[in-house]
């Protein structure tokens, strides 16, 4: 299995640096230099010279890609995208072109992130299979006949409506919970009821039929068969035999999101005002901050590779058959 | 960790309702009734050194931290300016060529230099600061931190010792200096070298020493980068500036070439404010830049307020500063002020706020409601809640309404001195026009143009009424602007019934057929005219906008294609001079005529000269007065040449003035002392909160209501309890149904029968 993991962090090499080509090529054809220089000097007032200057500081004044003026190899290593890559890959972040540390800011936003992301998971998984099983358990039933016209409706509605109708439900009429904010240790907690929640009604609808069709799947099963033959209780087949058996393609969709848990999301983080990485990646677009938007995507393709690495070692974990060779 | 954040939320929330805070207030309840005033801000502040900060989200916290020797009266308009950290108003000094002193009332072209001789009040001191600290022996305590000793540190408030030191004029010098330093690219430095004496050169200097420095280190083999290194102190002291220069221990002076009166308005900005070297030198020291631990982090300033938490992506709080030298509340205003109570606290020591918590909202629907719940004690009035929170009186004058009232709302209005426009770029062909012949038909066409796009229908369609039709590029309240029949543009309105009526669109259209589009039909080629609007990328919430737009063009039959674009391809647009007809808008950095008409100044020309005039328009008559102007005290002569160089403009009509837009704002009825303006920024001071009628209202808004949440629940259970019966039922019941072992039964006596 260890000659296998490192096959995939060697294959994860080229994926990640053709990750850091695209993310650089589609960023630059957007904003030039220039345009980074002017976002951070301002739009009053700016001289081309504080725009040289600036574009010097932060080596943006050399060229994209290739250099013509260099010679030999440094025709290459001599480019915006070879120097800012190296430091990236030896995970020098370096700095936010308003000057601040990337990794600090990282640090410190990654709690905030895992605090709404992690209970969201974990809360999720235990609602939708719960709710999947239910549904599977009373098939043919009004409760799988009115679950199943649940989760279309929670599934055809924007996640943007979750968030703004919670906050004006719970948040404005009811009184219940802060409408935004965050605070520090157990005071964060009351701000995240509401994300929290939304953030598991939200994705309730996909997330539960995805489960009841693999959990459909199984029931059709010979050994499903057997065990009700030999006298088992509905609920012992469901949760003994079922939902061991399904675990290998749920463990496929969650284990892989779990190293992305620490990206945050994007649009809670922002309405939540959370102070987390998704709300930094925003921030990061909007003010053209090309340092920081090629570290999160370079972070968010590195995390994706491991959460796949250990999806697949949870798969012999889960089912002896798998040998990763 | 964030398994126990949220374990423990409805624990948390039962702790709210056992403290008796509202179950959604955001604050801890041991803030409840206190002096605090509550703020939002949308954007996280990119600087905070005064010498680069020039944003207004900046602004809002640099100006309550950092005194310059000169501010605003908090009351009075129009603006004026009064003494900060200044003991009196500068004295200004004109001197000739060889250094000779010259009269006050000389003329402008006889000033080859103008000394501003500033005395400063003495006894001020710094807010406590570590870079300040000292040991027994006097010697600093964190000037000298070593790798071990910045180990533990992460936040300016981990240096367990402070200090302060008393303000001296060499701090205001100091700050001067920092203009020309080549890692701070301070956005005036451009500005400022055309004026201070030595500035440019200064630069230079200090870019060599900076140089030098650097190569020393490389021979030492120390690492270079400042990135690695973070140590890039440069010591300004040992670098004289001509233009700036320490008189006493309390007086400085700034030499600048020329007459150039607007400088006293720079001086109530916080480029101009003073910073220690005390603080520059502890900053630069390694390993705390890696910690954002900076000035441009953590200010340092002798205003009455300071910045005690800085997480920009949550909440900034300033806290009064201890060592504040006071002030009094002002004690004359304008009339009304007294009727309107912002005289009954004159005479009172500023400031009256203990604290500011300004809490990160990005978006306004959450920030809105939680003005609305009392979270926020002032909000701004989105398009979106505009209707919700305004109403217009039959008079046409702005309310709050109903709703507002009743939770004791008010409504503070100011027109802001900035404004909204449309350019046309003076080197186009087609609006701009080329030979004598060209020009003169592309004058008449952007004339009938003008006359066409109805502003005021604008202002109240899309601003929600909130602007006023701009008459040249001044806005009212600067000098210069003028009011009543006339001020008004007589090119496109005309003065009817005692107010100012746009002419009759058939006047566009004959001006259109002179311009040589009959129709909108051009007159030589027999095509229609078609124009092109240059604007930023938009979502489908301004299509709207911009069908207007296209429809007052279509007045005159003229086309008008809308060419979209995102902000970077917009500016380069402008910049090269590529657009045709363009939105763009201008907020005054000091309230005098020059900021404005600086904007269509020839040597201005974006195009070439990267300056502010992005339409290109040049007029020889029009430069000839600016420079004349620019330099002149207001007064009846410096009227009279701004009489005449807006008649320029609006004959040449090288904009669509468009409108000046009207700040709104709601205030909570514990909030005093409100008089809302743009351009003096150090309010905070002169605030006052009432923090126990706040709290009480909060409590009487936001009572928890738990009923829904429980039916909910009940709701839920009982659905679920018939499908529970029959589990039950399934699970107690045999392999085969009664019924069939009935039926079975029964088929077998009938069988045996």
């Amino acid at each position: 299995m260890l000659n296998y993991i490192i096959r995939r962090i060697l294959y994860a090499i080229p994926i990640l640096v053709g990750v850091n080509l695209i993310t650089f090529t589609l960023f630059f054809v957007v904003n030039t230099p220039d345009d980074m220089a002017r976002m951070q000097l301002g739009i009053k007032r700016v001289t081309p010279e504080a725009i040289a200057k600036w574009k010097q500081e932060r080596g943006y004044d050399q060229p994209l890609m290739f250099n013509n003026a260099a010679e030999g190899l440094e025709k290459v290593t001599r480019t915006i995208f070879f120097e800012k890559s190296v430091a990236m890959f030896a995970f020098r972040f370096g700095r936010a072109d308003d000057g601040r540390d990337i990794a600090y800011e990282i640090r410190t936003r990654m709690l905030p992130s895992l605090a709404i992301a992690l209970p969201v998971f974990v809360l999720g998984l235990i609602v939708y299979i719960t709710f999947a099983l239910t549904m599977v358990f009373f098939r043919a039933t009004y409760v799988d006949f009115w679950g199943v016209v649940l989760c279309v409706a929670l599934m055809s509605i924007s996640s943007l409506f979750y968030i703004i109708g919670g906050q004006f439900l719970i948040s404005k009429l009811w009184h219940l919970v802060p409408i935004s904010g965050y605070g520090q240790g157990l005071d964060s907690a009351k701000f995240l009821v509401l994300p929290v929640i939304i953030g598991v009604i939200s994705a309730a609808g996909a997330n539960t039929r995805w489960y009841r069709t693999l959990f459909l799947e199984e029931m059709g099963k010979d050994y499903v068969r057997t065990a009700r033959a030999k006298g088992l209780p509905e609920s012992a087949v469901l949760f003994r035999h079922v939902l061991q058996n399904a675990l290998i393609p749920i463990l496929t969709g969650a284990v892989v999101i779990i190293p992305l848990l620490f990206l945050g999301s994007l649009i809670v983080e922002s309405f939540f005002g959370i102070p987390g990485l998704g709300s930094y990646t925003i921030d990061a677009i909007n003010s053209q901050d090309f340092a920081v938007v090629r570290v999160m995507v370079f972070l968010g393709s590195l995390l994706y590779i491991v959460g796949l690495i250990l999806t697949d070692i949870s798969y012999t974990l889960v089912d002896p058959r798998i040998r990763l060779e | 960790m964030p398994a126990t954040h949220f374990l423990p939320a409805f624990l948390a929330v039962l702790v709210c309702a056992c403290s008796g805070n509202p179950w959604n207030s955001p604050y801890p309840a041991a803030d409840a009734g206190k002096n605090i005033l509550y703020a939002a801000f949308a954007e996280r502040p990119k600087h905070l050194d005064p010498v680069q900060s020039y944003s207004s989200n900046e602004i809002l916290f640099t100006a309550q931290i950092y005194e310059p020797p000169l501010q605003y009266h908090y009351l009075k308009r129009p603006y004026e300016l009064i003494p900060a950290s200044a003991a009196k108003m500068p004295e200004v000094h004109y001197f000739d060529e060889k250094g000779a002193r010259l009269g006050d009332n000389v003329d402008a072209g006889q000033i080859a230099f103008t000394v501003y001789e500033i005395s400063i009040k003495s006894g001020i001191r710094y807010q406590p600061h570590p870079a300040f600290a000292r040991d027994p022996q006097g010697e600093f305590l964190y000037h000298r931190l070593g790798e071990e000793d910045v180990r533990g540190i992460y936040r300016l408030s981990d240096f367990p010792q402070t200090g302060s030191r008393e303000l001296t004029a060499a701090d205001y010098v100091f700050q001067v200096k920092r203009l020309a330093h080549p890692r701070l690219h301070s956005p005036i430095f451009g500005l400022m070298s055309d004026y201070i004496v030595g500035l440019k050169e200064y630069a230079t200097t200090l870019e060599m020493a900076a140089k030098e420095r650097s190569g020393e280190r490389k021979e030492q083999g120390e690492q270079s980068s400042r990135e690695q290194d973070g140590e890039d102190y440069l010591d300004l002291a040992r670098y004289p500036l001509e233009g700036a220069e320490v008189v006493d221990r309390y007086t400085y002076r700034i030499k600048i070439r020329g007459k150039y009166p607007q400088f006293r308005y720079w001086l109530a900005m916080p480029f101009f404010a003073p910073i220690p070297w005390e603080a520059e030198r502890f900053y630069s020291q390694k390993g705390l830049s890696e910690k954002n631990i900076s000035l441009d982090w953590y200010p340092v300033g002798t205003g009455p307020y300071m910045l005690s938490e800085n997480n920009p992506n949550r909440i900034m709080v300033l806290e009064k500063n201890p060592n504040f030298h006071g002030e009094a509340y002002p004690s004359e205003g304008m009339p009304g002020d007294a009727e309107g109570g912002l005289l009954e606290d004159a005479g009172k020591p500023l400031p009256f706020i203990e604290k500011v918590i300004y809490s990160r909202e990005r978006e306004s629907i959450p920030r809105w409601n939680k003005f609305l719940q009392g979270y926020y004690d002032a909000s701004n009035i989105g398009s979106d809640s505009f209707d919700q929170a305004v109403q217009l009186t039959g008079q046409g004058e702005a309310t709050v309404t109903e709703a507002m009232k009743e939770q004791g709302i008010r409504l503070e209005t100011a027109v802001a001195t900035s404004t909204n426009y449309v350019g046309f770029n003076m080197f186009d062909p087609v609006v701009g026009g080329v030979g004598k012949r060209g020009r003169e038909a592309a004058r008449k066409l952007r004339q009938a143009i003008s006359i066409a796009v109805d502003y005021e229908e604008y202002v109240s369609i899309f601003a929600n009424g909130r602007g006023i039709p701009a008459q040249s590029p001044i806005a009212p309240g600067i000098a210069g602007h003028r009011e009543g029949k006339e001020g008004i543009n007589p090119v496109v309105y005309e003065w009817v019934d005692g107010r100012p009526r746009r002419k009759p669109i058939g006047v566009a259209r004959a001006l259109l057929a002179e311009a040589g589009y009959p129709n909108g039909i051009s007159a030589r080629t027999g095509e229609p005219l078609v124009l092109y609007f240059d604007v930023t990328a938009r979502g489908a919430e301004d299509k709207s906008s911009l069908d207007w737009m296209r429809k007052q063009f279509q007045k005159l039959n003229i086309q008008l294609v809308v060419r979209s674009t995102d902000y970077n391809r917009f500016q380069d647009k402008i910049r090269k001079g590529n657009a045709q007809i363009f939105e763009w808008g201008w907020n005054a950095d000091y309230p005098d005529p020059e900021n404005f008409l600086f904007l269509l100044h020839g040597p201005q020309q974006k195009v070439g000269n990267e300056g502010e005039n992005a339409s290109n328009y040049s007029n020889p008559e029009y430069n000839r007065l600016f420079e004349q102007m620019k330099n002149m005290e207001n007064g009846p002569v410096r009227q009279k040449i701004i009489d005449r160089m807006i008649d320029i403009l609006r004959h040449d009509a090288p904009w669509l003035w468009g409108y000046h837009p009207k700040d709104y704002g709601l205030y909570h009825s514990w909030y005093g002392n409100v008089k809302p303006n743009r351009l003096s920024n150090n309010n905070v001071k002169y605030l006052r909160i009432d923090g126990v009628l706040r709290e009480q209202k909060r409590r009487e808004w936001n009572e928890p209501i738990v009923w829904p949440a429980i039916a909910g629940l009940i709701a839920l259970a009982g659905s679920l309890l018939p499908a529970a019966l029959v589990y039950r039922r399934r699970e107690r019941g045999t392999g085969i149904s009664d019924a069939a072992l009935k039926m079975e039964a029964q088929g077998r006596r009938v069988g045996d029968a």
